[in-house]
């Protein structure tokens, strides 16, 4: 029933967050972030045995672990964007959020770069010389 | 571990900051009634701030992200 206690917090935090706002929207907005946290260190144990799963099922694959770390990198960096810039699309500042998204899909380029260079070397190897 | 508390806690801050705020300015106190938001906001955010970082290193070791 753990999914009972996440709906559970959310309703309440909702409920809350709607008391709160009316008069101080600013700590209406560190609710929700306080909320999401709480949410995700919730989940942690579970995503980190998903995590792991698919680590073994790599390793028996014969998968190039630097691949696989470099997907749970990107993992991480969109949830924690995502997380950002929600936040302050709630609080009204379109603008900021954006800017947060502009900034992880670079990182993100930034870690898929080996993924495809190593994509163009394979390409280069089946060219006829 | 970050518990379900924090919540409760940072909505009692809220409502008690709103209470005070209201109070403070029908006394005709309205830099106090400022001050006494500020306070309120800045224990609020010193709260968030803390288990933010608890979800970032979590985050970190759980996805390898050095």
């Amino acid at each position: 029933m753990e999914i009972g206690t996440v709906v559970g917090l959310g309703l309440i935090a909702t409920t809350l967050v709607l008391v709160v706002k009316k008069e101080r929207p600013e700590i209406a907005v560190l609710l929700s972030v306080a909320t999401g946290v709480v949410v995700f260190l919730l989940l942690m144990d579970k995503i980190a045995a998903v995590v792991q799963v698919f680590t073994d099922l790599g390793e028996r694959a014969g998968l190039n672990s630097l691949y696989l770390g470099i997907i749970f990198k990107i993992i991480g960096i969109s949830y924690l964007a995502e997380f950002g810039a929600q936040i302050c699309r709630d609080a009204g500042e379109g603008a900021i959020a954006q800017k947060i998204e502009l900034a992880a899909k670079i990182m993100v380029l930034i870690l898929a770069i080996p993924i495809l260079m190593a994509v163009l070397e394979s390409l280069l190897k089946l060219l006829p010389e | 571990m970050a518990s379900i508390e924090i919540i409760f806690k940072i909505a009692g801050v809220g409502i008690l900051t709103a209470v005070i705020h209201t109070v403070l300015k029908h006394a005709g106190k309205e830099e106090q009634a400022y001050m006494a938001t500020l306070a309120g906001v800045s224990i609020v955010l010193f709260w968030v701030i803390q288990i933010l970082a608890e979800l970032f290193s979590e985050i970190k070791t759980v996805f390898k992200l050095f």
